[in-house]
């Protein structure tokens, strides 16, 4: 099997000598390190905060799983400094086909304009984008990574948390301000604060088959309901590197699993679908799933992230990519209560913005999974009447769910300061911000979400020309489109994108979703704008 | 905008007589698959989910009155 770089020793550490009486203190222990725990510990080790990262495992977990990264993880990536790597290795894919029977039905482009600098996916093995973001770490000796340190224990208090954590040499203590869970869908920290985890349990089974071969198939997201290969169900095939292609095939609902993942019987349904059989298999898995969320993300000083916190089904590739959205949504938070410039009531806002994500992704993904699942024969009768509607006419296409892909949320949230003025476009507060192509003085193409990674690591001001600079507030970076010293807007797309006029200010926040945005921005209006977006109202 | 409950047909009867016979030689099945596709194309028509949303709630409504009534008369 295809793997990255993927063992790392256990390392005994200092902490492990100390009397439980006397544990070592840490602002940040993440416990976790996959996509969501690596990204979240990067991040907040570029704002100078230092991170304990324990893993229980000593490797890279096995099979592609993840495979699906969207434009956002990408530009989030991109800051922490592992975007290109993945852009590099991964496939770049915008277009979607679905297929009823042997025909097409539609196709969609999740990425129908030019001027952005990522496409709207990549397709990458999990254990590759890992593999990326561990290098990363060990660039940053802010972070301390530890292999094989499982927390089998956890005691909250008003000012922390106190972790007992497992190792091969034995177990030892430390104590955190705060813990962050990004430790799974099987979260053991999330048993340990005794929170809920209920949701929908979904009946029908899917077999996942990762297999190598050469083929002409185009990179598009291919999505079949009722196939010939596979009659009655529903089909998907997507290309990630190495000649690997994904496939899902939907099981019958009493279908045995044991029988059903043996390669022997997995073997003849690719062959059929493909119509050879030079192919071999590089992962093969069963899985069935559910949509749930925990109803606080926040408990006390132990918060949630990831798959530990939310699940969905994987069609619209909205788990690890909204996990992605939870570490950039509570970096930055948590760095401001760390310093100590923001009230701890900041952290609420997480759990505000995120959970309503989840809500979100939960809610589209359980949509696309019970049109690909009829629940009853009325509603398997409504889904067959939009395909057959959909061989004629637009409407019916646009009803077919073959999974809806993941984009970002906008934030109906405290952080925000509602418009005053007239918008006929642009992002909303609340909403993440659009790329667009710029120019540098030299008149060197750049993006825009460079200069916001160019601009700092904190709040920025994008600001578009209109004779003097307006002050932006204490520590707060800026952008600025036009005038003589800023970006040229050569395309005229930053203009449109953010219906800009002269003088059009928006104050972007460190994950890059809009706080507040002005058509005539002055000191004060700035000054509470950004008190607000930072947790004082 | 609200959902019209006025009647908006010139001749009510032909719209009636439309959809009845529509439905005439079908099997039992085939009529709930015309019903089906029916009822996606006219949503589609309306275009406001509140209007689909009200439309929903007066059908579900008066079937489910209907029917406890005619349960209630077959009780008596």
């Amino acid at each position: 099997m295809a793997q990255a770089n993927n063992q790392f020793g256990y390392l005994r550490h200092p902490d492990q000598d100390r009397v439980a009486a006397n544990a070592a203190e840490y602002p940040v222990v993440v416990v976790g390190a996959g996509p969501v725990g690596l990204s979240l510990a990067i991040d907040l080790a570029q704002r100078g905060q230092a991170v304990v990262l324990l893993d229980d495992a000593d490797r890279i977990g096995e099979g592609s799983r993840a495979i699906c990264f969207s434009k956002r993880s990408l530009e989030y990536w991109d800051r922490l400094g592992v975007g290109d790597r993945m852009v590099e290795k991964g496939v770049v894919w915008s277009v979607g086909k679905i297929f009823h029977g042997a025909s097409q039905l539609y196709q969609f482009n999740l990425l129908p304009e030019d001027g952005h600098k990522r496409p709207a996916f990549i397709n990458l093995q999990q254990f590759y984008a890992e593999a990326y973001l561990v290098d990363r770490v060990r660039e940053l000796p802010a972070i301390d990574l530890r292999w094989r340190n499982k927390v089998v224990a956890l005691e909250s208090r008003n000012d922390g948390v106190a972790l007992t954590i497992e190792t091969p040499e034995g177990a030892y203590r430390i104590r955190a301000s705060f813990v962050i869970a990004c430790d799974g869908a099987r979260s053991s920290l999330r048993k340990m604060v005794g929170a809920e985890f209920s949701g929908q349990v979904f009946e029908d089974q899917f077999l996942i088959a990762d297999v190598k071969m050469t083929a002409a198939f185009p990179t598009e997201r291919w999505f079949w309901f009722d196939p010939p290969f596979h009659a009655g169900r529903s089909a998907l095939l997507h290309k990630q590197p190495d000649d690997v292609w994904r496939i899902d095939l939907q099981l019958h609902p009493d279908a045995d699993p044991v029988h059903e993942r043996k390669p022997e019987n997995v073997r003849p349904r690719i062959a059929r679908m493909l119509g050879h059989d030079k192919f071999e298999f590089e992962w093969i898995s069963l899985y069935k799933f559910q949509c749930r969320r925990m109803d606080k993300f926040i408990h006390g000083r132990v918060i949630f992230a990831g798959d530990a916190a939310h699940q969905v089904s994987p069609f619209g590739a909205r788990g690890a990519n909204s996990g992605l959205e939870d570490a950039e949504n509570l970096s930055w938070k948590l760095d401001c209560v760390l310093r100590g410039t923001s009230p701890e009531s900041l952290l609420e806002s997480y759990h505000i913005e995120r959970s309503a994500a989840a809500d979100e992704n939960i809610r589209e993904s359980t949509r696309s999974t019970d049109f690909m699942a009829p629940n009853s024969r009325q509603e398997a009768r409504l889904r067959q009447a939009v395909l057959a509607l959909a061989k004629e006419t637009e409407f019916g296409k646009r009803m077919v769910n073959g999974g809806r892909l993941s984009v970002p949320s906008v934030y109906d949230t405290p952080l925000s300061t509602p418009d005053g003025d007239a918008w006929c476009g642009g992002p909303r507060p609340g909403a993440s911000m659009p790329d667009a192509p710029i120019a540098g003085r030299s008149g060197n193409p750049q993006f825009l979400t460079e200069a916001f990674i160019g601009a700092g690591t904190g709040f920025t001001l994008l600001e578009f020309g209109n004779g003097a600079a307006v002050d932006a507030p204490d520590g707060v970076n800026t952008i600025r489109i036009g005038g003589d010293d800023g970006f040229a807007d050569a395309t005229g797309l930053v203009g449109k994108r953010y219906d800009a006029e002269p003088g059009t200010a928006y104050l972007l926040r460190p994950d890059g979703y809009i706080a507040a945005r002005f058509r005539r921005p002055t000191q004060p209006l700035l000054e509470a704008a950004l008190a607000r977006a930072t947790g004082f109202n | 905008m609200a959902l019209s409950t006025s009647s908006n047909f010139a001749k009510p009867d032909d719209a009636f007589r439309a959809v009845v016979e529509a439905h005439r030689g079908l099997t039992e099945a085939q009529s709930a698959d015309l019903d089906a596709a029916l009822v996606l194309v006219l949503a589609n028509h309306i275009g406001d989910i509140d209007v689909l949303r009200e439309a929903i709630a007066l059908a579900k409504r008066r079937m489910l009155e209907a029917s406890q009534q005619q349960q209630q008369q077959q009780q008596q």
